[in-house]
């Protein structure tokens, strides 16, 4: 489904990541691990396709692909139906109302999202990723401020997309208990050309 | 498409949404006009057109920093961006939304404001129609704008002054109409030339202002 080779990532014109590979196909999942900084979030852009990569390819449809970000995404003055019927026009794709069931919604669908709590708020902003209707999820934490019951709800919907043929690429540091292969990004850590001291003396 | 254009209507108009700023600053600035002036009318029907069109104007910048930064700081221009829709339509969607709550009620409000300032009876048609025509290129370029500094912080000021130099034809052309208008001169030259100004902005600008949010997004 989507297939990586020699992918080279920048943040702000400096390289972190170089050498990254790895290809995926439907049914299974990727987890990205690695510490703060190493460029999890730079990738997942990148393979999202939000910015260039720096050199490689990636190889798949970009069509495929739906991103969850950091930020929610959400607009605090829609109710959660509102914002769920949006993005479910926009990409015309799933039922707001198999996504409500998944994330157990039901009894917020009228409250404006600015009156969630920030648990609530991300449980709305992962239901997004099911009325896209795209096979590939691009999902960056996605259990930030999640409480134990609702990873668990977490863990089932990805279990079924997986298991309905989708993909999912993700960087969490928690154990979500899905099958799926551990890509650890330290070994990528870009090289930065070194630090000629002598030509950074007369400046200093 | 559609989607988008209803759901930012109805932001607008949800509370804080700013549906009604630019029309409030209009109102102010055209209502303290004959205070500093003078109420001299031979001197207010003199300068009308031009103000109602600089009134206009500066509504409508104040407005354009929300025009993309909302959805920067909420994280959904990133989403909007990954969705199916092309990112010159997302933005000619988002101006003709900053049009229909920003532009429209200020060609609405124009004529009733134009009687404080005791503009000529022949001017009302064609303040109207001048700021009808001209106002949608008003949008545009400040979506390009909005475009251009949605990565940074507080970046009204810097919006400010780089649209302003874009607005200036648009400006000169649309008050000429209202002002050879009002006093029953012929208004073809000018009013040709303010739609065709118009015309190639919606045009053309939508790739421009693409473009550069995409860098941005980086």
């Amino acid at each position: 489904m989507i297939a990586v080779r020699d992918l080279g990532v920048s943040r702000g014109g400096m390289p972190v990541l170089a050498g990254v590979q790895f290809a995926l196909s439907s049914g299974e999942a990727l987890v990205l691990r690695g510490p703060n900084g190493i460029g999890k979030t730079t990738l997942l852009r990148t393979l999202a396709r939000l910015q260039p990569p720096l050199c490689g390819e990636i190889l798949g449809d970009v069509d495929d692909i739906a991103y969850a970000a950091h930020a929610d995404g959400l607009k605090l003055t829609l109710t959660v139906d509102e914002n769920l019927a949006f993005w479910a026009r926009v990409f015309g794709g799933g039922d707001p109302e198999a996504a409500i069931r998944a994330f157990d919604l039901a009894s917020l669908r009228d409250r404006p999202a600015g009156g969630l709590s920030a648990g609530q708020k991300r449980r709305l902003s992962l239901a997004r990723l099911m009325v896209t209707g795209r096979r590939l999820w691009i999902l960056d934490e996605p259990t930030v401020s999640l409480d134990a019951a609702s990873v668990q709800l977490f863990a089932s919907t990805i279990r079924s997309h997986l298991a309905a043929g989708g993909a999912a690429i993700m960087a969490t540091h928690i154990d979500l208990g899905i099958e799926g292969r551990v890509l650890d990004l330290a070994p990528f850590k870009a090289k930065l050309p070194a630090f000629d001291a002598d030509d950074a003396g007369g400046f200093l | 498409m559609i989607a988008l254009l209803v759901r930012d209507l109805r932001l607008a108009f949800r509370a804080g949404g700013g549906f009604g700023l630019g029309l409030a600053f209009f109102l102010i600035v055209t209502v303290m006009v004959p205070f500093s002036v003078g109420p001299n009318s031979d001197t207010l029907s003199l300068i009308a057109p031009g103000i109602l069109w600089l009134g206009a104007l500066l509504a409508c910048l104040l407005s354009l920093d929300r025009l993309l930064a909302l959805d920067w700081e909420d994280g959904s221009l990133d989403l909007l961006a990954t969705a199916p829709l092309p990112l010159e339509g997302v933005l000619s969607i988002k101006a003709l939304a900053h049009w229909l709550t920003t532009g429209l009620p200020l060609v609405l409000a124009a004529p009733v404001l134009g009687v404080l300032l005791n503009l000529p009876a022949g001017g009302y048609l064609w303040i109207t129609l001048s700021l009808l025509i001209g106002t949608p290129a008003l949008s545009v370029v400040g979506t390009f704008g909005a475009a251009l500094t949605v990565g940074l912080k507080r970046g009204g000021l810097l919006l400010s002054l780089l649209v302003m130099p874009l607005y200036v034809p648009t400006l000169i052309f649309g008050a000429e109409v209202a002002r050879r208008g009002a006093s029953g001169m012929s208004v073809e030259t000018p009013l040709l030339m303010l739609a065709g100004i118009t015309l190639g902005t919606i045009a053309l600008l939508p790739f421009a202002s693409a473009a550069v949010l995409r860098v941005n997004l980086r």
